[in-house]
């Protein structure tokens, strides 16, 4: 096995990732900082400044955060739930949880058109109440909405696997040690799951940030994030040095933002090297 | 006191899992509505689920999206699987670079990674179609299976290997009867998750796509602008009840079979 | 699969987390490498036709719903040639597909403007009449109309003609106790906040608000398109959605009680609520609206230009147009097919308008050229953020 020809056996496989990751990353490189006569220039880059591409950018990175945060608050709950009952790995509750991840997101994307419509489910329903009608598709709370629910599995499942990853005992010695549940929960059990909040932050907030499709199966072309500018800059107006630029920016955004995130579970790394 | 926590932690579960399980319960139950009307019941049918089996664009893209998520599983869980082991054997500068251009596709938002390759191919005159959609799959699976082998090829011991040949086996022979069958959970698993993660894709398969051909994903994205039809929703339930019962095999039929065994 | 789950996570996340060093290397790497190949002045040759196995195959391209799909069946029977139907759902997705050549067509049905474009921008090649003897079936009127984007009919086959109007829902308006619409500025009501469906295409969405103003829909003065801009951002609030092949049902579901949307599609919706009680119609706004030719065309790199011109000559032919029409419900130029058809459906002047009273306020759309649609894009885009 440790034979110098077996490092051969990836050649096909390097010959695939230069023809199929870098080269395409190079075109789209080389398109996001050439205009259309093939000239160098930075400006499909500074693209980002004009307010058209600005305030798209803004408004998803506001709707991703704001769907993150609420897939953790609503998962975190959760796992501590499935932890204190000590529901296995194997336990069929915690397969209900994961099994809508696997299902098509269009089409639970789909099922949310459905309940929101104006002739939709949930309107079905108030009518047969005699309440009003309320106006619930096509709006920023809907793609929010829409984003949480095609995304939460992706929050639970590694915050459920970091929570019970912690050793019971740990916990008990807080609690014998007289901490309330409250700061046992802050001082212990938060900083122990960061690795799991980590990757759940990281698992929703990039597409969410990056998402076309939601915004406009749910949001009627009214709410235009980022992900739609892009699209349609490459699908309508081709215009692919600007789709370019955005994109490479839209990347440099997802790379800071995990950085970001990275910083924390760093810290979190040194932190449980002095308590254990 | 105890009693009322509990009561309180079952109420969120069943929370939750209504606000998981609705809109899929309202797709099923939509499914066998005879109107189309979404407010209202107007009578049980199956017709939907027959004109969804006699639609020849939902039939095509079921059945491309089949097999472009088998067979860029299959080439990715080969090609990974392989390389796996080559990158394994590595020096250590070479086996970081090739690993984190590995990364690369898992790092972008899918929306880059489709763009870059549409642009790729249209740079380099390559048509749009069948063969894109499959070669964008098997680039974004090969992260997943190298992921899923790495481990097991850390793992597994390097004498067996040797010991074969010295034994008398042919380094072909070796590799099927000796390495491989170390490495099989592994592989496996990178197949499924290069599977599943195939079948679900739409960002990569929509700027990759070529003419007349669809995904389940990209079919869905262009009824849904044009307006939905019922067949959409027996073709969820479909789906949803294919997933489940792939899923219950894969995490229970090895227990039970055990259980059995006992 | 559940051990995949759990180390899968921790492994992407570790790759997101911990690799991005490495990764931040490679692009740095990758972006210095793509400089260096700007600097040195790397060209593109001109896109070629690209081979294809497939030998008996015709690509077609056209609009959603836009055929009897039992037509192409019927054309696949009678020729023995294989059809591959595709589909865009708007004029602006397509043009960039033809133009890169990523796919490949042999016939394409776009409108008058977007025809204008891809002939000044050399996309297309001349149809030959000699393979087409049905043309003598489309109206000489149609035939002179078209000349307009099309001078001396070189290169596209009228398919379908129509306005652009307000459908509207007379019982939900009555319910708000708005009155019918008339004209375009009555979609600026406050009273009908998300009750408005807009076309989600840069040319109809300014077409509205320029008409609105009484302006030209081919107007390239940009304080005219500030003005229609600042419209459409005024408008953005009650709008419920911008859609474009969703209108229809839309409106057949009773979503909304207005939507903007092709004079064809009138015929349809009201064939659908023939049972109910839900009265919608149709009407073309006062101040004039746009006036569209939708044609076949072969594009310059077709691989099968005898192909796509027995597609043409195919439907052409009275019976086919007849049939066609009566499943899209577009306003066919075929005469050969008007003879064929219910005096009913003649007799409908949402359907068949008098083109000569059209012609006094309406418009074609023209191709602008580059800087033209930059004007009209870039305020398109400014609307759909804001």
């Amino acid at each position: 096995m440790k034979s110098k020809s077996s490092r051969y056996l990836a050649m096909p496989y390097i010959i695939w990732i230069v023809g199929f990751i870098v080269i395409p990353l190079l075109t789209i490189v080389y398109y996001g900082f050439t205009d259309p006569n093939h000239a160098f220039t930075l400006g499909n880059l500074a693209e980002i400044l004009v307010w058209e591409n600005y305030r798209p950018l803004y408004r998803a990175m506001l709707l991703a955060a704001s769907c993150t945060a609420i897939c953790f608050l609503l998962a975190f709950p959760l796992a501590m739930i499935l932890r204190e009952h000590k529901v296995g790995r194997g336990s069929i509750i915690v397969f209900i949880f994961i099994l809508p991840m696997w299902m098509n997101s269009l089409l639970r994307i789909l099922a949310w058109q459905t309940l929101l419509e104006r002739k939709g489910v949930i309107n079905g329903m108030l009518t047969a109440l005699h309440l009003p009608e309320q106006h619930l598709i096509n709006t920023t709370a809907a793609v929010l909405i829409g984003m949480v629910y095609d995304f939460l599995p992706f929050m639970i499942l590694p915050l459920y696997n970091a929570l019970m990853k912690i050793d019971d005992n740990t916990v008990n010695a807080a609690y014998d040690l007289g901490a309330s549940f409250w700061q046992t929960l802050t001082k212990i059990i938060l900083p122990l799951s960061v690795p799991g909040i980590v990757s759940g932050v990281t698992m929703v907030f990039v597409p969410a940030l990056t998402t076309f499709a939601i915004s406009n199966m749910l949001g009627g072309g009214k709410i235009y994030l980022i992900g739609n500018v892009i699209e349609q800059e490459f699908m309508q107006d081709s215009d692919w040095n600007q789709g370019s630029g955005l994109s490479l920016v839209l990347m440099i955004f997802v790379i800071v933002s995990m950085l970001f995130v990275n910083h924390f579970d760093d810290k979190s790394d040194t932190r449980r090297g002095g308590i254990m | 006191m105890e009693k009322m926590k509990k009561a309180l932690s079952n109420c969120y579960l069943s929370l939750i899992v209504l606000f998981m399980y609705a809109p899929i319960a309202t797709l099923v139950v939509l499914s066998f509505n005879s109107g189309r009307s979404r407010a209202k019941w107007s009578g049980f049918t199956t017709d939907w689920y027959l004109e969804m089996l006699a639609d020849d664009t939902i039939m095509a893209a079921l059945r491309n999206t089949l097999i472009i998520a088998f067979l860029s599983a299959l080439i990715a869980t080969i090609l990974g699987t392989l390389a796996a082991i080559g990158i394994n054997n590595m020096k250590s500068w070479s086996r970081n670079t090739v690993m984190s251009i590995t990364n690369i596709p898992m790092l972008n938002a899918d929306i880059v990674t489709g763009i870059s390759l549409m642009l790729c191919f249209i740079a380099f005159k390559i048509s749009l179609g069948f063969h894109t959609i499959l070669i964008a799959h098997i680039t974004f699976n090969l992260p997943y299976v190298i992921l899923s082998v790495m481990p097991k090829v850390r793992q597994s011991s390097k004498d067996t290997y040797e010991a074969a040949l010295d034994l008398g086996a042919t380094p072909i022979q070796a590799f099927f009867k000796v390495v491989l069958p170390e490495l099989m959970p592994g592989v496996t698993s990178g197949f499924m998750l290069a599977f599943t993660m195939s079948l679900d894709d739409f960002i990569i398969t929509h700027f990759t796509r070529g003419a007349g051909i669809d995904t389940i994903s990209t079919l869905v994205y262009s009824q849904v602008r044009k307006g939905i039809s019922p067949t959409m929703y027996a073709l969820s339930t479909v789906i949803f009840l294919t997933v489940f019962i792939v899923l219950m095999i894969g995490n229970y039929a090895p227990e039970w079979l055990s259980r059995r065994k006992k | 699969m559940k051990r995949l789950d759990c180390e899968m996570f921790h492994a992407i996340r570790k790759i997101r987390t911990r690799r991005l060093p490495a990764a931040v290397l490679a692009l740095t790497v990758a972006a210095a490498v793509a400089a260096v190949a700007v600097g040195c002045g790397t060209t593109e040759k001109d896109i070629e036709k690209i081979p294809t196995p497939a030998k008996d195959t015709l690509y077609v391209y056209n609009a959603g719903e836009y055929i009897d799909p039992e037509l192409i069946d019927q054309f696949e029977e009678e020729t023995g040639i294989n059809v591959v139907y595709d589909v865009f759902e708007t004029l602006e997705e397509m043009y960039p597909v033809i133009e890169a050549g990523g796919v490949v067509y042999d016939c394409v049905c776009p409108s008058d403007y977007m025809i204008e474009k891809m002939i000044k921008n050399n996309l297309l090649q001349e149809v030959d009449y000699d393979n087409i003897p049905n043309i003598k079936y489309i109206g000489e009127d149609y035939m002179k109309m078209a000349s307009e984007f099309d001078p001396g009919n070189k290169y596209a086959v009228p398919y379908t003609w129509g306005t652009v109007g307000i459908l509207y829902n007379e019982g939900m308006l009555d319910e708000l106790g708005i009155p019918y619409p008339t004209k375009w500025s009555d979609l600026w009501n406050p009273a009908l906040k998300n009750e408005i469906l807009m076309q989600d295409s840069v040319r109809d969405a300014f077409m509205v608000a320029l008409k609105k103003n009484g302006y030209s829909c081919n107007t390239e003065d940009p304080e005219e398109l500030d003005t229609a801009m600042k419209d459409l951002i005024d408008q953005k609030p009650i709008v419920q959605a911008y859609v474009v092949d969703q209108v229809r049902d839309k409106m057949i579901g009773e979503e909304a009680a207005i939507g903007v949307i092709y004079s064809g599609e009138i015929l349809y919706v009201q064939d659908e609520l023939a049972d109910t009680d839900v009265r919608i119609d149709y009407v073309v706004p006062e101040e004039g609206t746009n006036l569209w030719i939708d044609a076949w065309v072969i594009p310059k790199n077709a691989r099968n230009k005898k192909y796509a011109e027995q597609w043409i000559n195919f439907l052409c032919r009275p019976d086919v147009a007849a049939k066609n029409f009566e499943y899209i419900t577009y306003s066919t130029p075929n005469t050969g097919a008007l003879e064929l058809l219910d005096q009913e459906y003649l007799d409908n002047e949402d359907v068949f308008p008098d083109t000569k009273k059209l012609l006094e306020t309406c418009e074609f759309y023209h191709f602008l050229g580059q800087e033209g649609d930059a004007l009209y894009n870039n305020r398109w885009k400014t609307v759909k953020s804001s």
